[in-house]
């Protein structure tokens, strides 16, 4: 149920993110969901793509600082307090959450969270209800 | 084999440093007299700070001197700063400096004598005898590496092949059919030379078991690479034209910093902006003194070259204090805050975060509202690259803090992509100053 996210250091550099997502784009890499984080020096994309692999292969061939993160990705039904439950369940486990975005899908929305201890996250939003993106779902939502 | 056996002068090679320093004090009044009376550039120089020779009584006067730098060899170029009648110059050398003009050296027989002595205890040092074929290919001619490997190895009386560079095919056809047991090339070549020899599998066929190598930077990296391609213990030679050619110092077989001949050539380390001597192990500019020359003597001669000193008696025996391997040149060094700083002081930094870290690296000095601030651009290879910008701030914290330790200001880190920082035939670019203080 890990799910690969694509992540990308970025100089603050006029240009720079342009150039990546150019790069997805000649290679016919899909971006399903991004989240964009910045400090003053650089900042640092994160992607799910179609496919993970040969978006990271792509950008490094073209020098740039890319790797790939085991995240977990679920469907956040449109309901108030949906995304709070989920974290409920992640708290009564102990369970600490390093980075989080989201992304809309069809009819709900989704996130993607990012933890140490990723098996247990996934057992714990399983075992709540929490419907749980596999690989090649995660890589298709939208297309 | 006692460690005496590998020295060509015991007497002065291991002599009590107090014994030395009288040593060296009865040479320096004679060198600074031999200046003032016979060389006007060092007589005027004197003068104006109102010294006469008399004022120079031992070694410890020696920082009353004045200066000689590179730039006043140019302005004497060729012969202006020549101390005997041109019938006692026996021979001419230099370099071709890259800046145009030719540094020409002249030197009276005593001179090539004191050459060949240094340069022989080197050879010495590293084992070498008269039983030994030495395959020079230094080049040979007005530069000092071919012929003072020469001399060297006339001195201990060596069987000299005087090669010089070029033609590899030949080099490793003479070195096998004669059966050289030393090399003495640059590095760089050495290594050339070394994997031609791997290629051509004629590594078993070689006799060599030392190589002497100098006359260019060169890396602990390099050195290993060479003596295992080869199964040879590889020296580290130094020498200056401006001084004397290779010989005024190399490392022993403990390879532990290179013994200067102080007997010879007197070193200091000083402080790069005050002139203060520097404490043994700290890092300044190697000055030299020269002590028995004639056609040429220098007063504390300013090499930019950086390094350490260390007067411990060495495990192999000798007093002769050690230089170690060159940090950088002065001419790199950056007063920040009032605090001098080199690159190579943030280079050791870096590489002691553990290899974990790129070492390439980019300082940055700026002036901000009228207060001068470092910034140190690091690339984020793929060992430190994290998805979480916690341990990418934390990793930049680290570094800002050990190298506000090591350098006594504090720095700002600046992670940059890899391949960033941009680099000229393999060597970065390490210093930009972009204070304007004309």
């Amino acid at each position: 149920m890990k799910i690969k996210q694509l992540s990308v250091f970025l100089e603050n550099r006029k240009g720079r993110l342009s150039e990546v997502l150019g790069i997805l784009a000649e290679n016919k890499v899909n971006i399903v969901a991004i989240s964009l984080a910045d400090t003053s020096d650089y900042g640092m994309l994160r992607m799910i793509v179609s496919d993970p692999y040969k978006g990271c292969n792509v950008l490094r061939e073209q020098g740039m600082q890319a790797m790939l993160t085991d995240v977990i990705g679920i469907r956040v039904p449109h309901a108030t307090g949906s995304l709070y439950h989920a974290m409920e369940l992640l708290m009564e486990k102990n369970v600490n959450v390093e980075y989080m975005y989201a992304f809309a899908n069809g009819e709900d929305a989704s996130a993607i969270l990012k933890t140490k201890d990723i098996d247990e996250a996934i057992l714990a939003l399983q075992e709540g209800g929490f419907d749980v993106w596999r690989e090649e779902e995660a890589y298709h939502a939208n297309l | 084999m006692d460690t005496k056996d590998l020295m060509l002068d015991p007497k002065h090679e291991s002599m009590s440093r107090d014994e030395m320093a009288v040593l060296q004090g009865q040479k320096l009044v004679k060198t600074v007299k031999r200046c003032y009376d016979n060389v006007p550039f060092y007589h005027d120089k004197m003068k104006d700070m109102g010294l006469e020779p008399g004022d120079i009584r031992n070694i410890e006067d020696i920082r009353k001197l004045p200066f000689t730098t590179k730039e006043d060899l140019r302005n004497n170029y060729p012969f202006g700063l020549c101390a005997v009648p041109r019938s006692e110059i026996v021979r001419l050398q230099g370099t071709s400096g890259t800046t145009g003009k030719l540094t020409i050296v002249p030197y009276t027989q005593h001179d090539v004598d004191v050459w060949a002595e240094s340069a022989g205890r080197c050879l010495t040092m590293a084992g070498l005898t008269k039983e030994d074929i030495i395959h020079v290919c230094y080049g040979y001619g007005l530069f000092t590496g071919g012929l003072g490997a020469d001399f060297a190895a006339n001195r201990i009386g060596a069987t000299v092949v005087p090669m010089s560079a070029g033609n590899t095919a030949r080099q490793i056809m003479c070195m096998e059919d004669f059966g050289a047991t030393a090399l003495a090339c640059t590095p760089s070549y050495a290594l050339y030379l070394a994997e031609s020899i791997a290629e051509a599998g004629k590594v078993d066929a070689m006799k060599l078991k030392v190589g002497i190598h100098g006359a260019e930077p060169w890396t602990e990296e390099m050195r290993r690479k060479i003596e295992e391609i080869l199964h040879i213990e590889c020296f580290d030679i130094y020498g200056l034209c401006e001084i004397t050619g290779p010989g005024v110092a190399m490392d022993c077989r403990y390879h532990n910093g290179l013994h200067i001949n102080h007997d010879f050539f007197y070193p200091e380390v000083l402080d790069p902006v005050t002139y203060e001597p520097m404490e043994d192990g700290e890092l300044g500019e190697l000055v030299f003194t020269t002590l028995e020359k004639e056609g040429m003597p220098l007063l504390r001669y300013r090499t930019k070259d950086l390094t350490s000193i260390d007067h411990s008696t060495c495990a192999c025996g000798r007093t002769t204090p050690r230089i170690s391997k060159f940090k950088g040149r002065t001419d790199d060094m950056k007063v920040i805050r009032g605090v001098n700083v080199f690159p190579t002081q943030v280079e050791t930094i870096l590489l002691s975060i553990g290899g974990n870290i790129s070492n390439h690296y980019q300082m940055i000095v700026d002036r901000v509202n009228n207060s001068d601030t470092l910034t140190v651009m690091v690339e984020v290879n793929d060992n430190v690259f994290s998805d979480e910008m916690g341990k990418l701030d934390g990793l930049k914290r680290s570094v800002e803090a050990k190298l506000k330790q090591a350098l006594g200001i504090s720095v700002d880190v600046k992670l940059v992509e890899p391949k960033t920082i941009q680099r000229s035939e393999g060597k970065a670019k390490r210093v930009i100053d972009k204070r304007n203080l004309v």
